[in-house]
């Protein structure tokens, strides 16, 4: 097991670097001048070049590279060219809070999906079935945009029970400790501001958790209907085993390896693609973070955010990997 | 069996409903969703102000940045020797109350407001604005961006027009310039020649921007990125009487209908950035109040004059008379703005309110273009812009109404866009036909508009249409340096006809930015530059 793992991560390496390298060459195609942008619509002509220099976009882009490369290896990642910050510095609450999203996204599709998923092939093609997979199909192809402006007008306007953007009530704040609000709040003590906290997540986590949710109700189902069909199921349910158990206890465990990869997958996916709902509900997460150093040609900031989204998206699939084994002890790592 | 059935399957959406509802059951009427403006009315509790816009700053040390979004903050943090008008740009006093200006405009000399203190507790006094200007003129454009570009360089550089600053007494500083330069006083008043604490950026050095510490009406707590910035009252504020809010909040919402929503449900007090066709929605809500914030800017249609057709005048002027630009402002900035005729809205002074505008006559421009030889019309490349700016609500709606205003003088349009920092870098290397774009002014002065966006000087920066006219350029300069008024308004009306008659634009509009605010919020008055000092805003 162990071996395997230190396989998996040497297999990294290359899989990383060669990502730093796609991504540093197509950063660089992207036309524009950041010194322009920087210093804005009224700079001259030689503070722009000063500060072509100082930011060292003279340089071939070879040597621009292995400086970058250089700089990873003693873990900085460069300094942001707008805030002048390193983005080793900068980066973590933006990273922290496109986490606690994600997670509360993936625990929401997780709950509804898998249990949805099963509730349709338990009873396959009840009215139940038809309309989950009815409300999937719509979930898979909602614009996120319009479905959160939506919730927002409906939610927060209308019935105003829940906020409409941001983190947190900023007249009463949290106090921030690991950036990770829900968690800052318990180690606080401070209830009614979780509740606060947690009121906030709803709205952005369910406009994010739709789609994986939708893909995962689907194949919990189609994976459901599979085992259910095999001996083992029907041994058990002629044993006169109560259905509730054969299904949760007996038919899940061997239905959700697949879906165990989709969580994975889309669990990658939230963290690189909640842009469109992060600017919407006016979340500060990494994918706004990343955004915004595009249209200011921030490249160490764009470079490095794609490569820590990039490295957590490896990661969970390498703990997915890892998970199956434990599901299944058939599953074998060598 | 059947019954038990039934018992799990309702045991099981039972789950499925308390897991979707948890966030809505976890909390009750107990604790007010925020925003709840019921908050601020009761005695005794703190007044909040919370305002949306569309962006963070990206520093909070004014001198360093060059951004809008910075200046909203910055503007209530630190103080300028002297101020803009409440909603225009005439020049009060500010932390100078009085100063004097020889008679050859090259030496300045100011009294200082006494007993004020920074934030940090340290005294603000003539040292204390020497020690400013000493770090300003020692930097690079690099650093400080606009200090080089409104006061002509740095240090020993030939064009740098401050010779020296000096404290003459405790409370007085002089300054002495190299030459006579106009719009002294505009400049000092711009939001990025705040006076910071010489303590506090000696102790913070390059952090400064983090931990901004000034003279003014608020003091800085915290900034979470990309999220919110708190700025609390400063209870020793020189001004008697001010600030009258104990806190304010700047939170970035950058989608604008998210920000519109935010403020309909009372999240926010305050919302920058509220799109034209939001105006009536706004204006319709009870609940609600529309702030006009007064025009400094213009959006216009440029021609690249180094190009073909575009190097003839006439192509020009015939384009002029193509565009229907009531229609236009009609359509895209719903009525919420003024047809212009000159390079600069009507605000600034020196203003040529007897130019007469080209007006819309399709036949005219077919006439002109025939004269220029083109009876049969050209083909073009419009480009639009990629993204909506005060003076530009949406840039693609605008080219595909101009587009069939050209079609109708036999001029074929193809539409381009690009990604934003491509286009102004494009624009400014003269690779556009025509160009959709604008300008916001930094300091309601006429040379901000005229001299930066017109003149020989400016191409490859500002003047995207690579226009040049040395008898403009001679008036232009002469301007620069005229310290009396009213001469220098005369200059100021020549260039616009000069301009006028060679038409390297067709300028569009003069828009009116809108914010809306809650009714409880009181004496909001929306400044012309963008950034608004909140000092005398009241919540009721």
């Amino acid at each position: 097991m162990l071996h395997y793992i230190g396989r998996r991560i040497l297999q990294l390496i290359p899989v990383l670097l060669g990502m730093t390298f796609i991504v540093f060459l197509i950063i660089r195609a992207i036309p524009g001048d950041p010194a322009q942008v920087i210093l804005g619509q009224q700079a001259s002509e030689e503070a722009i070049k000063a500060l072509r220099t100082t930011l060292g976009l003279d340089n071939p882009w070879y040597i621009q590279y292995f400086d970058y490369l250089k700089g990873l290896l003693t873990g900085d990642l460069g300094e942001s060219l707008r805030t002048r910050t390193p983005v080793v510095d900068e980066v973590w609450p933006y990273l922290a809070a496109t986490i606690e999203l994600s997670v509360f996204a993936i625990i929401i599709a997780v709950i509804i999906g898998i249990n949805a998923g099963i509730i349709s092939a338990w009873f396959q093609n009840s009215w139940f079935d038809y309309l989950a997979m009815i409300i999937a199909l719509i979930g898979v192809s909602m614009p996120i945009f319009w479905l959160g402006l939506m919730n927002q007008w409906i939610f927060s306007i209308e019935l105003g029970i829940l906020p409409t953007t941001g983190r947190e009530n900023v007249r009463d704040p949290v106090d921030v400790i690991t950036n990770f609000y829900v968690i800052d709040t318990l180690i606080t003590g401070q209830f009614d501001q979780l509740s606060t906290v947690l009121k906030h997540l709803i709205l952005p986590g369910t406009a994010l958790a739709t789609i994986p949710m939708a893909i995962i109700a689907r194949m919990t189902r189609s994976s459901m209907l599979e085992v259910m069909r095999s001996d083992y199921v029907r041994t058990a349910r002629a044993k006169g085993l109560k259905m509730f158990w054969v299904v949760y206890k007996h038919a899940l465990k061997n239905a959700i390896i697949p879906v165990l990869t989709i969580i994975g997958l889309q669990m990658g996916l939230l963290l690189g693609g909640a842009i469109l709902t992060e600017t919407i509900f006016g979340w500060p997460g990494i994918g706004r973070y990343i955004y915004e150093a595009i249209g200011f040609r921030d490249y160490p900031v764009i470079q490095s955010g794609i490569l820590i989204v990039a490295f957590i998206f490896v990661m969970i699939n390498l703990f997915v990997d890892l998970l199956y084994g434990l599901i299944d002890p058939r599953i074998k790592y060598d | 069996m059947r019954k038990k059935k039934l018992v799990s399957l309702a045991f099981l959406m039972l789950l499925l409903l308390a897991t979707a509802l948890y966030g809505c059951s976890s909390d009750n009427a107990s604790e007010n969703t925020e925003g709840d403006s019921g908050d601020t009315e009761k005695s005794g509790d703190p007044k909040v102000l919370i305002f949306g816009r569309g962006g963070d700053s990206v520093s909070l040390d004014p001198i360093a940045v060059t951004d809008g979004e910075s200046y909203k903050v910055t503007k209530n943090i630190f103080d300028t020797l002297v101020n803009f008008g409440e909603q225009d740009t005439e020049i009060h006093p500010g932390l100078a109350t009085e100063w004097t200006a020889a008679e050859d405009g090259l030496t300045y000399t100011f009294t200082l407001e006494e007993g004020v203190k920074f934030h940090d507790g340290t005294d603000f006094n003539a040292e204390a604005v020497v020690a400013n200007f000493e770090r300003w003129a020692g930097g690079d454009a690099d650093k400080f961006p606009y200090y080089g570009s409104m006061f002509g360089g740095f240090g020993d550089e030939e064009g740098h027009v401050i010779e020296s600053v000096t404290a003459t007494g405790d409370y007085e500083v002089e300054f002495k310039l190299k030459r006579p330069q106009a719009p002294f006083l505009k400049n000092l008043a711009m939001s990025s020649f705040g006076i910071a604490s010489p303590a506090a950026i000696e102790a913070a050095g390059d952090k400064f921007g983090d931990a901004p510490v000034g003279t003014g009406p608020f003091k800085f707590v915290e900034w979470k990125r990309n999220d919110s910035i708190t700025i609390e009252k400063n209870p020793d504020y020189w001004v008697e009487g001010e600030p009258k809010l104990d806190q304010v909040v700047f939170r970035s919402i950058p989608d604008n209908s998210a920000r519109l929503n935010a403020l309909l449900s009372g999240e926010i007090d305050l919302a920058d950035g509220i799109t034209p066709s939001d105006g009536a929605t706004v204006e319709g809500n009870a609940d609600l109040q529309l702030f006009e914030r007064p025009s400094m800017n213009v959006g216009y249609l440029g021609l690249t004059t180094t190009r073909e057709p575009f190097d003839d005048p006439k192509v020009r002027q015939a384009m002029n008379h193509a565009i229907d630009k009531q229609a236009l402002v009609d359509a895209f900035f719903e009525g919420r703005g003024e047809v212009a005729k000159n390079p600069m809205p009507p605000v600034i002074s020196g203003y040529n309110e007897d130019i007469e505008d080209y007006d819309y006559n399709p036949e005219k421009a077919k006439q002109l273009l025939a004269e220029a030889g083109l009876p049969d019309g050209f083909e073009m490349e419009l480009y639009a812009m990629p993204v909506p700016r005060p003076y530009m609500p949406d840039g693609q709606k605008v080219a595909e109404a101009i587009q069939k205003n050209l079609a109708d003088v036999g001029v074929t349009a193809k539409i381009v866009s690009f990604e934003w920092a491509t286009y102004l870098e494009k624009a400014a290397n003269g690779e556009a036909d025509a160009f959709l774009l604008g300008w916001t002014g930094d300091n309601g002065d006429a040379d901000n508009f005229l001299y930066v966006l017109l003149d020989q000087d400016n191409i490859g920066s500002n003047n995207y249409t690579y226009y040049k006219n040395q008898e403009l350029h001679d008036i232009l300069i002469e301007a620069q340096t005229e310290v009396d008024e009213d001469k220098r308004n005369e200059l100021y009306k020549q260039a616009q006809v000069i301009i006028h008659e060679d038409a390297p634009w067709v300028p569009l509009a003069h828009s009116t930015p809108l914010l809306a605010g809650g009714k409880n919020v009181v004496d909001f008055k929306a400044h012309p530059t963008g950034s608004d000092k909140l000092a005398s805003v009241d919540l009721k």
